[in-house]
């Protein structure tokens, strides 16, 4: 040193380099999206466990009533597994910032979880069943509540996320929340699938 | 492109511009001041500290009922408690016990507060939806406490069987209030279990890799993870019952195909987990300060580690065992009787590795450390009562007598209750900045250990001459007079003990002896930090060579630098291997947690009154929640310009 | 090692699993000692190696450097770990399998002919019944007092009528849950004559701790004359007094809840009274049955027994005396 006094020196790991917009594992959104993934999981599989349990505890399954119509529920799963075509597209262009694909995505998205949620209202008119009647229209009910609830509340979450790509909030943060949205969806299209075979075939096929 | 790498340089120190930075870093990270301040706060050492304080505080207030009902049971045939009250008092004691003290003491509070120092961070994943889970838990259990003193407190148990909880036989409030206590409780602790899984996964000092995390946090992790696959448990068994009750569904209304075994099953999925919740916890304190006061790294760090993970797993397979006498077939029962008796293998490993670790250490002996050994002393009774009740035509005879009252207090006090009060007297001088006094802790330490053995010791008597659990009262010629009037003795030097911890907690608090940074030359790196530690943790991001960092550090251990210091940044590190890959922004504090939970809150408790409540609460809710997560926008323009996105 | 227990004065009684008076007791009373005693000698060997290992490491040094443990320490202390461990999976394994025997032997007994009884679980006493095949219509019906042969094979089918109660009597056999929409079965022997006493175990509510019951034990000539003696319907008032309790007993709400056979009280909401007088014990083994106990239950139950179904009567004094002549009529 110039002024001759002796300046220690230590190793140090210089991180500034490192990026702060990551997507999937290594983002701490998402992570924490898929342990409450884990966790709504869960709570399906338990409810699922709930009904084969009760149907081993009656004796004629559904009892006392016509299985739930198939109609609407296979409609609404054919939008279910068409939506992830979209859903796909946009989460990949959200990890290269792609604002255009992102906004239309997300306005996909938004119409899609409408069509769902209308559809899902016919549905609910169409399950043969009242929740007060036995236990098995109660299981019935909860399953099909527990579902309504996820996708009200992604929906209003993909409108909320609509809404701030249309705002002057467009940072990296934001494409992480949108591939979050995504990868949230899929769950919520992941769950149903053995949700409708329970609400819709299982009555069919353990039918004595 | 630039190569998106951490690189290793040499930095000159300079303490001044070091002075500087913490000045900065204290000014960035500093919590809000003033009234409003107090419920915007989000940092992790603030809300854990408030979770310590709130679960301690209901752990006083179920022991002081539990001295009530040594009072009623000091007598036989006592007029001095209704039956009525004294079946509130009693599920008041264990659910308050359970779910507002234990699981939130050893899992939430101890983590929240912990992890993030021990893993060498700034701050816990998701600090908003930290404050948020634990307002909730706040509320949960003030709500639980204002209506049992208007005479409305739950009184069907600690687990409510239906269909003494159902719609048909209990009448009134109080069976929704207890379905709603396990609402609130469990949302915080889902939250903080995502939070820990979270922080540990990602929030590692650079070099901690999977082998050097220190114990307590994979404890803590361990636990996390079982709180995520036992929760959803109680989750639906309370959500059917509420329904049951309030809207009529028959999901266990035998009549209609509903089935009262279905919320045995559904509870103890969760139930059983739980109590290894309380108790992994317990066990990693012990392991971390018995290898401070032994004076080496823990024997078979790796053993230790790997029977933990078996406990989790195996808890999973347990459940039954606390349905043995509802005339399951013998096959299943079999089944469960074996890996009940399984489970003493992990835990038997740690024990014998714990033992290890002393008899080839240097033992100390401070309070933590007597703690400990009280311990060992009062769980290995309580985990081997555990074997006898594993076997099917044993429990026959004791399942839901005192017995079984002694078995768990045994395991509950002793595997919770004693590590609690080791890392108490060993924490305390972190949080505090101040030393506790050996005295006092050495004098709470065997008035405890005295109490809690003249208390519960009886029990194991008293259960195998037949006395039932959960009877407000009992004949005079039964010949469990004397043996009760001996447990309601035990109390007082419970009391007692509990108490001078009290006073020593005070008297340290004023006049305790300065503690600096590492009291007791501890390896962990919540030691490398100030006590108590300030609002950013670390001056230096440290990164790690071993599994007791400060103990394994090399001469030359490289700090972490070049993370943005006039915002909230902290460090992000790979999964498996802690090598540095981004850099995460935390949320600054916010009033919007606290009115998350507030709307939540009135919504838990509207839905008990009146189902639509659901509905229109959510109103509210979601505005919160929205206001919660939306931007500013100068901070999404600040950030617009910094942003640098992964490359690959 | 069975009478080690007993030896030591330690349980007395009749409602202890440590004195057992039939065969599935004493299987499970032999598991129990087997695994007090291996529990009991692994604690102690457990407690006397850490309390020796704590003297020896034990230092004065204040807080000494952390130790860098030598290796051939380690070595040693790796083996002592697994050993331990074998010999904990060894005596694991032991008691499963006793377990497992103990299980099997309790459960042989109901492959053999046997005697059914029917015990109802109600908030807070226990109905009974034991029904003939033969004749369906004439069967005892009693309650919270069972009796039954000294040596035979006694089957006890168990439900609820209303929230889960269970079956225990600790000098006989385990307990099993009586649930509403289950029947669970219960073999038992009893081997030796006695009163013997159990308890509701599982919480039912207010009244869940006063809600015993006896098993008596007797010869079979003595269960005969029992059995043949409830099976008659209920003795004619003798008295004058008797008489005008029937009239009082009838006339009152009793009959809302209550059948005396041979009456047209016919109601099954609290136990039968048919033979109330035969019982040693009332309310569910509250009370001893005498005049005085008696009086005071009829006249306020709730006093007694606060939250039980069955309410406060109040009467002039002279009905009540009437009417409580007429039940302890009722032999
Ligand atoms: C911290 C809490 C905790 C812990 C750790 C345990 C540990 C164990 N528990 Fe316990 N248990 C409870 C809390 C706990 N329990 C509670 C709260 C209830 C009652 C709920 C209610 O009804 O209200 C209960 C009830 C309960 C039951 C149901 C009883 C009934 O209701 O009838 C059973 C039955 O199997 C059981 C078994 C066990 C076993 C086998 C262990 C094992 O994990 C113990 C293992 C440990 C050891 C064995 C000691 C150390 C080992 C060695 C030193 C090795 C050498 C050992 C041998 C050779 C044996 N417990
Ligand atoms: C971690 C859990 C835990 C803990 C720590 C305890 C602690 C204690 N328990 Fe508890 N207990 C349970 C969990 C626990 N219990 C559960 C789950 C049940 C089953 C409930 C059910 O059946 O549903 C139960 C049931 C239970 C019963 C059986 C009730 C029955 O079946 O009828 C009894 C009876 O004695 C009892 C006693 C005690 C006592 C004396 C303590 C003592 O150790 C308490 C010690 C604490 C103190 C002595 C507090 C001192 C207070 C102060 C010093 C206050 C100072 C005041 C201010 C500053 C304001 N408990
Ligand atoms: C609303 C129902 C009801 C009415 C009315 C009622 N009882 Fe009862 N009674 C019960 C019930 C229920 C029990 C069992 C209580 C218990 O042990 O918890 C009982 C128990 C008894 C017993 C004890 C029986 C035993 O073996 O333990 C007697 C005696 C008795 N009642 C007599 C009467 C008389 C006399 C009257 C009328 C003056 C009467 N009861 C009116 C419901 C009723
Ligand atoms: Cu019936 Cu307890
Ligand atoms: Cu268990």
């Amino acid at each position: 040193m110039a002024d001759g006094i002796e300046v220690q020196r230590r190793r140090a790991l210089d991180v500034s380099a490192l990026p702060n917009v990551v997507f999937s594992v290594r983002s701490t959104t998402w992570l924490g999206t898929v342990g409450m993934m884990f966790i709504e999981g869960g709570v399906f599989a338990l409810v699922v466990a709930a009904y084969f349990y009760l149907h081993s505890r009656t004796e004629h399954w559904p009892p006392g009533f016509l299985p739930p119509d198939l109609f609407w529920g296979t409609i609404n799963t054919i939008i279910f597994v068409l939506s992830v075509i979209p859903t796909e597209w946009y989460r990949r262009r959200a990890h290269h910032g792609d604002l255009a694909a992102v906004r239309i995505g997300l306005i996909l998205a938004s119409l899609i979880g409408l069509a769902n949620l209308v559809v899902r209202y016919f549905e609910l008119r169409h399950l043969n069943c009242e929740w007060s009647q036995s236990a098995y229209g109660s299981v019935v009910w909860l399953l099909m509540g527990l579902h309504v609830t996820h996708l009200l509340t992604d929906w209003v979450e993909t409108l909320v996320l609509t809404k701030l790509f249309f705002s002057p909030h467009i940072e990296g943060k934001r494409f992480v929340d949108a591939e979050e949205n995504a990868s949230y969806w899929y769950f919520v299209v992941l769950t149903w699938i053995p949700i409708y075979l329970v609400l819709y075939w299982a009555p069919r096929w353990l039918r004595s | 492109m630039s190569e998106q790498r951490a690189v290793m340089r040499l930095e000159p120190v300079l303490p001044e511009k070091e002075q500087a930075r913490a000045a900065q870093l204290a000014e960035v990270w500093k919590e809000p001041p003033g009234f409003i301040g107090w419920f915007k706060a989000i940092h992790h050492t603030t809300i854990g500290k408030r979770f310590i304080l709130t679960a301690f505080a209901f752990f006083l207030a179920a022991g002081l009922l539990a001295g009530a009902m040594r009072l009623q049971l000091a007598f036989p045939e006592s007029h001095l408690m209704s039956p009525d009250l004294y079946n509130q008092i009693f599920t008041m004691h264990g659910s308050t016990m359970m779910f507002l003290f234990a699981v939130p003491m050893m899992f939430e509070a101890l983590s929240v507060y912990l992890v993030p120092l021990m893993l060498g961070t700034r701050q816990i994943a998701f600090p908003r939806l930290n404050a948020y889970s634990y307002y909730l838990y706040l509320f949960g259990g003030l709500m639980l406490f204002a209506f049992f003193f208007v005479n409305s407190g739950p009184d069907r148990g600690w687990f409510a069987y239906v269909p003494l909880s159902g719609p048909d036989y209990g009448p009134g409030k109080r069976a929704d209030i207890w379905a709603q206590l396990i609402t609130f409780t469990e949302v915080s602790a889902l939250c903080v279990a995502v939070e820990v899984v979270v922080t540990t996964f990602k929030l590692r000092a650079p070099g901690m890799s999977l082998n050097r995390i220190p114990i307590f946090v994979w404890g803590q992790v361990v636990t996390a993870f079982m709180v995520i696959f036992a929760m959803p448990g109680v989750v639906v068994a309370s959500t059917m019952l509420l329904l049951d009750r309030t809207c009529g569904t028959q999901f266990f209304n035998p009549a209609v195909g509903g089935d009262v075994l279905l919320f045995q099953h559904l509870f103890w999925w969760f139930g059983h987990p739980e109590v290894y919740i309380i108790f992994i916890p317990g066990t990693v304190i012990v392991s971390t300060v018995l290898s401070t006061f032994c004076r080496r790294h823990m024997f078979g760090y790796l053993a230790v580690i790997l029977s933990l993970i078996a406990t989790g797993f195996i808890a999973f397979g347990l459940w039954v065992h606390h349905m043995f006498a509802t005339g399951i077939p013998q096959m299943s029962e079999s089944f469960f009787t074996a890996a009940s008796m399984m489970i003493a293998i992990p835990t038997g490993t740690q024990i014998f590795c714990w033992i290890a670790t002393i008899t080839t250490g240097k033992v100390v002996l401070k309070t933590p450390m007597w703690w400990v050994l009280g311990f060992f002393f009062v769980f290995i009774i309580g985990g081997m009562t555990g074997i006898y009740v594993a076997s099917v035509p044993v429990d026959l005879q004791v399942h839901d007598t005192y017995f079984i009252v002694a078995h768990f207090h045994y395991v509950l006090i002793g595997g919770a209750v004693f590590p609690l009060f080791a890392a108490f007297a060993y924490w305390f001088p972190k949080m505090t900045g101040r030393m506790m006094s050996e005295k006092l802790g050495l004098w709470s330490f065997w008035l405890f250990t005295i109490g809690f053995n003249v208390t519960f010791f009886p029990m194991h008597i008293v259960g195998l001459r037949g006395m039932p659990r959960r009877v407000y009262t009992y004949p005079a010629g039964a010949g469990w007079t004397v043996l009760n009037q001996i447990e309601s003795l035990g109390y007082l030097f419970l009391f007692a003990g509990v108490a001078m911890f009290l006073v020593n907690v005070w008297r340290s608090l004023k006049r305790g002896e300065l503690a600096g940074p590492n009291p007791w030359q501890a390896g962990g790196l919540e030691w490398a930090v100030p006590s108590p530690p300030p609002a950013y943790n670390f001056l230096n991001l440290p990164t790690v060579n071993g599994s007791e960092p400060l103990w394994d550090a090399a001469p030359d251990q490289p700090i972490v630098t070049g993370l943005k210091e006039d915002v909230r940044e902290v460090l992000t590190t790979r999964i498996l291997d802690a090598e540095p890959e981004g850099r995460d922004e935390m949320p600054a504090p916010s009033i919007w947690p606290f009115l998350a939970a507030v709307a939540t809150t009135a919504l838990f408790i509207g839905s008990i009154f009146r189902p639509i409540a659901v509905s229109i609460g959510a109103i509210p809710l979601g505005i919160t929640l929205i206001a919660w997560f939306w931007p500013t926008r100068e901070e999404s323009e600040r950030r617009r310009k910094q942003d640098i996105w992964q490359t690959e | 090692m069975t009478c080690l227990a007993n030896f030591a004065g330690l349980f007395p009684g009749r409602q202890t699993p440590l004195r057992p008076v039939g065969p599935q007791a004493l299987h499970i009373e032999h598991t129990l000692v087997l695994v007090f005693a291996i529990t009991t000698i692994v604690y102690l060997i457990v407690m006397a190696v850490l309390t020796v290992g704590v003297v020896r490491a034990r230092t004065k040094e204040p807080l000494p450097v952390p130790l860098t443990p030598d290796p051939s320490t380690e070595r040693r202390a790796s083996w002592a770990v697994g050993i331990a461990l074998g010999i904990t999976t060894l005596l694991l394994f032991i008691m499963l399998i006793d377990s497992f025997r103990t299980s099997h032997q309790t459960a042989v007994l109901a492959a053999q002919p046997a005697m059914k009884i029917n015990v109802y679980g109600h908030m807070w006493w226990w109905e009974v019944e034991y029904p003939m095949d033969e004749e369906p219509y004439r069967m005892v019906r009693t309650a919270n007092e069972i009796h039954i042969p000294v040596g035979a094979v006694v089957d006890i089918h168990g439900t609820s009528r209303d929230v889960i109660h269970s079956f225990w009597a600790p000098n006989i056999h385990g307990k099993k849950d009586l649930l509403p929409g289950y029947q669970n079965d219960l073999t038992l022997r009893v081997d030796e004559p006695g009163t013997w006493r159990g308890q509701c175990a599982e919480f039912c509510g207010l009244q869940h701790a006063h809600m015993a019951f006896d098993i008596v034990a007797q010869s079979r000539k003595d269960f005969d004359k029992w059995y043949v003696q409830q099976l008659t319907a209920s003795a004619e008032p003798t008295t004058s007094e008797a008489a005008h309790g029937r009239e009082v007993f009838l006339t009152h709400t009793c009959v809302m809840c209550h059948t005396v056979r041979g009456t047209s009280a016919n109601s099954h909401v609290g136990p039968d009274l048919t033979h109330v007088a035969s019982r040693s014990m009332i309310a569910a083994g509250t009370l001893k049955n005498n005049r005085g106990n008696l009086t005071g239950w009829v006249a306020n139950a709730q006093s007694i027994k606060p939250g039980c179904r069955m309410p406060p009567n109040p009467m002039p004094a002279s009905d009540l005396n009437d009417l409580i002549t007429y039940l302890e009529s009722l032999k």
